[in-house]
């Protein structure tokens, strides 16, 4: 197994708050991890922190062997962020939103229809991104990880607005995913319907 | 399958760039508004002021470059402010590109859809003030430098006043004393040529203000972005 995400003694400080201290990990290929706990215990923040959208206090992490600080776009080269606001402009259309991303990162955009098919996508891509409802918004989301060749998933709350037909959706790429050699960290407050042999932290 | 390599520097920035075009293109409501601010203080300062052809000439420089300044400060405030909102920042900060070329994006297509529109309306304007013709070359030259310098300086205070609720007056504060430069050779270059005075001491110092905020405002932009977006 390589290994591919570390983490090691990771602190962090939300005002005066600490949200978790000393907080170890590693994540395998083929791995998930999912981060657990009360609303307002720091699963986002944990999350973000990994992503390298938030400075840690202390503590170090490591992606293939480096540290995602000092090769700060190699890692982000390789990690897909999926969380609450999708990150797309309502004013865009939905195909124009997908091709933003494939001039900023490396995108398959030639398994484009496809992916769009499989999400259910198809007939909605000339329709500005605001006309979409919210669980429709959740898989343009979607869309856009499955087409970034990104190793490491990062998911905050991966079904909220999802319906029953979207979540299995969700936990049917997460599983493609992880068996492609892929890893993925969830938050998520709901119980995810994926194998039990994932990790788990349980943030107070 | 070969896996997609990622995309050159100069894509991330022309993505940026068109992206921020296209959203201008779809509201021109944001792009319109600094335009007819900048257009309306300057055509009714003649209505106010009276037709009297010397002390046009004479106020004429210094109301369009103040116009231009504060329609640029007008501007600056929504720069980030839908990214941050919609998540898009989340998404370009953690892109495999370097984030003070996104930046720098950012800011050549805030200049293209409020700078530049201004530029090319201020020979009408000029007009109204009885300028000579070659008194309004040297203002468009000097404007195209000045705004360009406002855009570059006001993306640093749009980076940090972003997470704010009420940054605006905050981001006037920031940006203003670095601005007092611009205005001041701007005003007082065109004013010289109106005189038919030496022009080419003004337009350097202002195309090398220019020169100095497209060296360090891009980066500086891009580490109050990560600080606001924490």
């Amino acid at each position: 197994m390589t290994e591919l995400l570390s983490a090691k003694n990771l602190t962090v400080f939300r005002g005066e708050r600490c949200l978790f201290h000393n907080l170890s990990f590693a994540l395998n290929a083929g791995e998930s991890l999912l981060i657990q706990g009360a609303n307002g215990s720091g699963k986002t923040t944990l999350l973000r922190a990994v992503a390298g959208l938030l400075d840690l206090e202390e503590g170090e992490i490591r992606w293939r062997g480096f540290s995602t600080l000092a090769h700060r776009q190699a890692f982000h080269g390789e990690i897909a962020w999926f969380a609450h606001s999708v990150g797309f402009k309502s004013d865009l259309t939905l195909l124009e939103n997908l091709r933003f991303e494939s001039g900023l990162r490396s995108t398959s955009m030639g398994r484009l229809s496809a992916v769009l098919d499989k999400l259910g996508l198809t007939s909605l891509t000339q329709l500005p991104f605001r006309a979409l409802s919210a669980g429709q918004q959740r898989r343009v989301g979607l869309a856009r990880m499955l087409l970034a060749n990104a190793q490491l998933w990062l998911m905050d709350e991966p079904l909220t607005n999802l319906d029953t037909a979207g979540q299995d959706l969700v936990v049917n790429l997460i599983t493609e995913h992880l068996q492609g050699g892929g890893a993925c960290m969830l938050a998520s407050h709901q119980a995810v319907g994926l194998n039990s042999d994932m990790q788990r932290i349980v943030l107070q | 399958m070969t896996e997609p390599a990622n995309p050159t520097l100069w894509q991330g920035f022309a993505a940026v760039v068109k992206r921020d075009l296209l959203l201008a293109y779809k509201r021109p409501g944001d792009m319109l508004n600094p335009l007819f601010f900048f257009a309306m203080v300057s055509t009714l300062f003649p209505l106010a002021i009276g037709p009297a052809g010397d002390q046009l000439k004479l106020l004429g420089p210094g109301v369009v470059w103040v116009a231009a300044l504060l329609s640029v400060l007008l501007s600056l405030n929504s720069m980030y402010l839908s990214d941050l909102e919609d998540g898009s920042l989340d998404q370009l900060i953690l892109s495999p590109q370097p984030l003070p070329l996104i930046a720098l994006g950012k800011t050549v297509a805030h200049w293209l859809v409020s700078g530049f529109p201004l530029v090319l309306v201020s020979p009408l304007i000029a007009i109204t003030y009885q300028m000579p013709t070659e008194t309004i070359g040297v203002m468009v030259v000097t404007l195209t430098l000045g705004t360009i310098s406002l855009s570059l300086l006001g993306s640093v205070g749009a980076a940090l006043t972003v997470g704010l609720s009420r940054g605006n007056a905050l981001l006037s504060l920031l940006v203003l004393p670095l601005a007092m430069p611009v205005l001041i050779f701007g005003a007082r270059t065109v004013a010289l040529a109106a005189a038919d005075d030496a022009v080419s001491a003004g337009v350097y110092f202002l195309a090398a203000y220019c020169m100095l905020a497209l060296s360090f405002a891009p980066f500086a932009a891009a580490a109050a972005l990560k600080i606001s977006n924490e």
